[in-house]
């Protein structure tokens, strides 16, 4: 039983303490043991996105109404694997005057930039990689790493269409990029702490955050799709518009990077949803048994990159113009206002207790959620009166 | 208790390793055969038109300005946000106040149509 | 040797490698990246003297957002990556005695001062951790409130001035 209450902590132990008896140094053991759980972590991740391949394509096919790869192993299981096979064994293509170095690191940057992102995620309340106290400005940090891939991508790849692809991706997502940290400053201000972990821990006993701030789910949600590039906001990589933008180029296992990174971001961003708004690895007993938080967690994590996926497979893609012009004039507004809120109801109530405090927090996001659509609805009154109103001057 | 940092400087180390695997793995195995026509750029199936790196709309580097300026502002916007829990109640205001001067800055950016993908 | 040390040196020589080579490469989007890397460098440092928030906020904002910015910059101006000419000017000599000079004048000084030889101090625990600290010095009125109000009309200032230079141009 004492092994289940604290798995990782019983392993290192023995582990630091085989390391020091053959003789090595305390630091030196430290790190060995440290990287071996880094190692551990990382091939988890890996192995998650693998089946995350086989996730998405039978999510896919069912919203479709069709079935999915079902011929591979039992209900296709093992779909993913004559994909990797296949990827690895074609040909690697290096379009003329490319840029070879750069042309090289960006889909390593690309996936590695989501890969960096599991090391603060606190799987259980004893499972995770590091207690860091900026964790939530680390995730940012990553997200800019992701950005700059794309930029490499498309300039290296020495094609008109990739350099376009990739430089609206780029403008997109750093767009999306506000209203994605304005929302994560909500989780800030609710916990006190930039500290995923303790993040975590303050929403223990069913008070998740997405109760006192629903907006700021949503919000993070919207700007979360955007960041990753995906449907509805995913002009530059759309295969049937611009022909996969910054992908064009890419053969091969380059391409499986590019592609097995972006499911894997999907579904870190569902994890993250799941530990800022959705109460992380809480559940019942999770507590006492940190494994059974951490499939707790990853339950939320695969229902939050469910909901990822239904919105990709349900609303139709949407300009860049109307991309643009939805973040600045919108969701940036909406965000800060939202802040606003919620700094002075979490001042205003800190002290009360749970019931003023959830009551207040709730009822001012609700009051935000009216307001915006209220001034929604006066404003496309507006335009529709100016469109639908006859001209004078029509047909004798 | 180590530096965190450590742990983090070893986890990206090993992130940028472990994507290597793979593509090092398919050099070895994949086929090799380069001829000219493969390896000409894409452009929907015809020959390429004009130069590679056509002349781009000011408008990217608009909005990574307006975007750089509200990046500024959400870091400093951090600390803040962590200062509510320890201090009363004239912190929010002024946050509040840090907020709407940028505010101020988004509607004048706004109303001048800078916002515009022209 | 410490670890701290060793990895100092390591990110330094980083810093500087990658700095020679955004000054020295021919292609500018070569030199953007290099800026990247010593950037990244800066931060690595930041993260050793345990400054976890600035080495964050320097990638970030950094990294994030002015690096991105310059590629956009360079793709904007006219459709010559690559600088022609010689890399150096005439009188290169003159100028390389100059800053060695420099650099000797600044080391005399610095190693008169017995800072230099010492480690930094570490920041002394309060109550609460150093973040929180941060926040209140930013906002509480006896501390850097008034800078940090300035500090948001100084991002005003720098936004209606790219508008202004933006929109004359249309």
């Amino acid at each position: 039983m004492n092994f289940w209450a604290d798995p990782i902590k019983i392993i290192y132990d023995w582990l630091m303490l085989t390391l020091t008896s053959w003789g090595l140094d305390g630091a030196v053991a430290n790190i060995i043991a440290d990287l071996l759980g880094i190692v551990l972590l990382i091939t988890a991740a890996m192995v998650l996105d693998i089946m995350l391949v086989w996730v998405e394509r039978k999510v896919v096919a069912r919203f479709q109404g069709r079935l999915g790869p079902n011929r591979i192993g039992p209900f296709g299981l093992f779909q993913p694997f004559p994909d990797i096979i296949k990827l690895i064994i074609k040909e690697d293509i290096t379009p003329n005057g490319a840029d070879v170095v750069v042309y090289n690191i960006a889909p390593i940057l690309s996936l590695g930039s989501v890969i960096f992102l599991w090391a603060v995620v606190p799987l259980a309340s004893t499972i995770y990689g590091t207690d860091l106290n900026v964790a939530l400005l680390y995730l940012v940090a990553a997200g800019a790493l992701g950005t700059l891939s794309i930029i490499m991508a498309g300039w290296a790849s020495n094609n008109k269409y990739a350099l376009l692809g990739a430089f609206r991706q780029v403008a997109a997502m750093i767009s999306f990029e506000i209203p994605m940290v304005v929302a994560l400053l909500i989780p800030t201000i609710i916990a006190g702490s930039l500290s995923l972990k303790d993040i975590t821990a303050s929403q223990s006993g069913g008070m998740w955050f997405f109760l006192f701030s629903p907006l700021g789910a949503v919000l993070f949600l919207i700007s979360a799709i955007a960041e990753l590039g995906r449907s509805p906001f995913d002009l530059n990589e759309g295969e049937s518009e611009i022909v996969s933008g910054y992908h064009i180029e890419y053969t091969g296992m380059k391409f499986g990077l590019f592609y097995a990174g972006e499911l894997l971001h999907a579904f870190t961003f569902g994890g993250f949803a799941a530990v800022l708004f959705f109460g992380g690895w809480h559940g019942p007993w999770a507590s006492q048994y940190p494994l059974l938080g951490a499939f707790y967690f990853i339950a939320k994590a695969m229902f939050g990159y469910w909901v990822i996926m239904w919105v990709k497979y349900t609303v139709p893609r949407i300009r860049i113009d109307h991309m643009l012009a939805f973040n600045w004039k919108f969701l940036t507004p909406v965000a800060f206002a939202l802040l606003i809120i919620t700094a002075v109801a979490h001042s205003l109530l800190k002290g009360a207790g749970f019931w003023p405090y959830f009551l207040g927090m709730f009822f001012s996001n609700v009051l935000l959620g009216w307001v915006t659509l209220e001034i929604l609805r006066a404003t496309t009154h507006k335009q529709r009166l100016a469109v639908e109103t006859p001209n004078p001057v029509a047909h004798h | 208790m180590q530096n965190p940092w450590i742990y983090i400087g070893l986890f990206l180390l090993v992130g940028i390793i472990i994507p290597i695997i793979p593509i090092a793995f398919s050099a070895l195995i994949a086929p090799r055969k380069p001829n000219p026509i493969k390896q000409s750029t894409y452009e929907c199936g015809i020959e390429t038109v004009g130069e590679s790196w056509v002349q781009f709309k000011a408008q990217y580097y608009i909005f990574a300005l307006v975007f750089l300026i509200f990046d500024v502002e959400t870091v400093f916007l951090f600390p803040w946000a962590l200062a509510l829990n320890a201090l009363p109640f004239f912190a929010v205001l002024e946050g509040i106040l840090f907020i709407l001067i940028l505010m101020a800055g988004l509607s004048f950016a706004w109303r001048k149509g800078m916002l515009e993908w022209v | 040797m410490d670890a701290s040390q060793v990895i100092f040196i390591l990110s330094a020589a980083l810093i500087i490698a990658s700095a020679l080579m955004v000054v020295s490469t021919r292609n500018l989007i070569h030199a953007a990246l290099w800026l990247i890397a010593t950037l990244f460098g800066v931060a690595i440092l930041y993260a050793v003297l345990e400054a976890g928030f600035l080495a964050v906020v320097q990638v970030v904002v950094y990294i994030g957002a002015i690096a991105i910015m310059f590629i956009f910059a360079v793709m904007l101006t006219r459709k010559e990556m690559r600088d022609q000419g010689p890399q150096v000017n005439s009188t290169w000599p003159l100028s390389a005695i100059l800053s060695l000079l420099t650099f000797g004048g600044l080391f005399v000084i610095l190693s008169k001062w017995d800072g230099l030889w010492k480690l930094p101090q570490a920041i002394p625990d309060g109550s609460q951790d150093t973040l929180t600290r941060l926040g209140v010095a930013l906002t509480s009125p006896e501390a850097f409130v008034l800078p940090f109000e300035v500090a948001s009309v100084l991002l005003l200032a720098a936004l209606i001035g790219s508008v202004y230079v933006a929109m004359n141009k249309k």
